[in-house]
């Protein structure tokens, strides 16, 4: 089955900095796929790659199995069924805008104009603002964050898209907001077969509502595999140190440094300089290995893999 | 060490007197952990200024507030300069903001040592600062660099170097990791688990998030719309919680690799009260899943659930 969305040996360097260094991923019809990892570990940057809103530097993004446009109307039309849902709603709303006008905004750039109310009110209705005509009036600073970041995904669902690409949609919302907010997304593709590509550094996101999820450090997807089996069954050491560090783990591994720098990518394993498991290693061998041999690209399909050269065989 | 006694806080508006904390009281011994937990505009944040008499001038507090038997309102503007830093300290959310971009982060952590002993020496200052920055996990050699240079997470970690630079008997850390990766929060969190068993550091901890709290804290207190809805020992706040609110909490957070909350985001309809228009009874009435006719007009105090354990809430009592 031909992916929906399919990244293909992309990369995306900043001067000496690869953002995304080698990336192959797929999102299904209907799926949906937390990209995990620390910040700096390239998976904004790999989202917005996926978006069309950074051009890659090799590799090639896939639609339906076909390149990106480039040209700028065809990005505008693949923009149109590729969604962002941003991070803090608060900044992506206008505040002089009401909701009507907001969720409106992306229709006029898409000359979608007909039956414009009775698609803003569905759109509204399906983000879980009911009755939806109620909100039409209403500007942002009378919303709660909650209410906002409803505005922001009704936005996106008013173009029909067959994708969400949403980057930590809940972490700027409260506690007891975010359950809601992740039961929208997986409501929407219950009902609507929506795919998403979720992008979070919270774990716990990962497992409320993920199919699958991939694993990202520096620049690389380095386990990837059904949300089960990476959460519960992980096969990477900085997986395992990932979930060791959650407030219900067991026996914390505290990871030695912070995330390093994407200018300067260790050779061999890229994780190496900071691998509990090499640390505490007697195999000069393998060890050997994890400083001086890279690790390939892991095919980022369906199908689970592990880039380590100590748990991968 | 610090108390508290019926604390209310209202900030005044042209509309009128807004209330952010409605009658808290709560005590905290040297070397204890509290974790205050609640979501935005509940009043945990408000609650930390009073503390340190921090607080902007519309704002209007009564009740007591004890530092060391002391009463931080009665304090003149240079006993509570002296106590601030020297006796309590803060770290707050967004290491970032509270650093001086134009200044070198060993100079930042070095002035409330300098304030506090205008007679030290320049080698003392200097070797002070490298010991702090060193018990944070940042090399002394670092100290030269501007805070853009540094991660998010050691931005943090000088926030808490400054905290502890006058050896500070309390710090209130107000939510110290949220801004940060969950491996620099682990390491953030380990450090100040350190600070209160090596030091016997008194430790409010202030955080949106229960789980973090849990993991880190002695005793929870659990607060919404102003009050502290539920406090207790943190093992049975979490596993036996007695207010819906904080049942809410805890259900809001899913539990990674169990199969109770895989696929089953659990939230809580509805959003925390605007204080400009509370509920009457119980302020958690509208959203809450147990309501019965009563409360939504009768408020519940706080009430004995078991030893040391206490929820607001009608459905609470000693089982």
């Amino acid at each position: 089955m031909t992916p929906l969305l399919q990244a293909d040996g992309l990369h995306v360097a900043f001067g000496a900095a690869r953002a995304v260094d080698g990336v192959d991923l797929a999102l299904h019809a209907g799926e949906i796929v937390a990209l995990v990892g620390e910040s700096g570990c390239g998976k904004s940057t790999l989202a917005r790659a996926l978006l069309g809103l950074r051009r890659p530097t090799a590799g090639q993004v896939l639609f339906d199995g076909a390149p990106l446009p480039t040209s700028a109307r065809g990005l505008r039309r693949y923009r149109r069924v590729a969604q962002l849902i941003p991070q803090d709603p608060t900044g992506a709303l206008n505040p002089r805008h009401t909701v009507y006008r907001s969720v409106a905004e992306g229709l006029r750039i898409h000359r979608l104009t007909d039956g414009e109310s009775d698609r803003i009110a569905e759109a509204l209705s399906r983000a879980g603002l009911r009755p939806p005509q109620r909100f039409f009036p209403v500007y942002p600073r009378e919303l709660s964050g909650g209410q906002r970041q409803r505005v922001v995904i009704a936005g996106a669902l008013a173009l029909r898209p067959r994708i969400l690409i949403a980057d930590e949609p809940v972490s700027s919302l409260d506690a007891s907001v975010r359950g809601e907010i992740l039961a929208l997304l997986l409501r929407l593709r219950d009902d609507l077969g929506l795919a998403a590509l979720v992008v979070t550094h919270d774990l716990g996101v990962a497992w409320s509502i993920a199919d699958r999820v991939a694993v990202m450090y520096l620049g690389r997807i380095v386990e990837t595999g059904p949300a089960e089996q990476v959460l519960r069954r992980p096969r990477h050491p900085y997986t395992s140190a990932l979930l060791s560090v959650l407030p219900d783990g067991q026996a914390p591994v505290l990871l030695p440094g912070d995330p390093p720098d994407a200018a300067r990518i260790p050779s061999g394993c890229r994780f190496h300089p900071r691998c509990p498991l090499l640390a505490t290693s007697t195999d000069p061998e393998l060890a050997l290995r994890c400083r001086s041999v890279p690790l390939p690209v892991l095919t980022g399909d369906a199908g689970s893999a592990v880039a380590c050269h100590a748990t991968g065989r | 060490m610090l108390e508290l006694r019926d604390v209310s806080v209202g900030y005044a508006t042209p509309g009128g007197v807004l209330p952010a904390v409605r009658g808290v009281s709560m005590r905290l011994g040297a070397g204890e952990t509290l974790g205050l937990a609640g979501e935005s505009g509940c009043g945990k944040t408000t609650l930390a200024l009073a503390v340190l008499r921090l607080l902007p001038r519309t704002a209007h507090l009564s009740g007591e507030i004890l530092l060391d038997g002391e009463d931080v309102r009665a304090m003149s503007w240079g006993r509570l300069r002296a106590v601030r830093w020297a006796a309590a300290s803060v770290v707050f959310q967004g290491a970032q903001h509270a650093l001086n971009p134009v200044r070198r982060v060993a100079d930042q952590v070095a002035e409330p040592i300098r304030l506090h002993t205008p007679a030290i020496g320049r080698a003392e200052v200097r070797a002070r600062v490298a010991a702090l920055l060193d018990q944070v996990g940042i090399p002394a050699r670092r100290g030269t660099a501007y805070p853009h240079e540094l991660s998010g997470g050691q931005r943090q970690r000088v926030t808490i170097a400054m905290a502890l630079a006058c050896e500070p008997r309390l710090v209130i850390a107000d939510e110290p990791t949220s801004a940060l990766d969950v491996m620099v929060q682990a390491q953030v969190l380990s450090l100040l688990a350190g600070l209160v068993a090596a030091r016997g550091v008194a430790l409010p901890l202030i955080s949106h998030d229960l789980s973090v709290l849990g993991a880190s804290c002695e005793r929870l207190a659990v607060m919404y719309a102003g009050r502290v809805v539920e406090s207790g020992p943190a093992p049975a706040v979490l596993r036996a919680p007695a207010h819906p609110y904080t049942e809410a909490l805890v259900a809001a957070a899913p539990i990674v690799g169990d199969p109770a909350s895989r696929r089953a985001p659990r939230g809580l309809p509805g959003d925390p009260p605007d204080p400009a228009n509370l509920p009457d009874g119980c302020a958690f009435h509208p959203r809450c899943p147990v309501r019965l006719p009563g409360c939504a007009t009768q408020d519940v105090a706080l009430r004995r659930v078991r030893s040391g354990h206490v929820a607001a809430c009608v459905h609470a009592g000693p089982s």
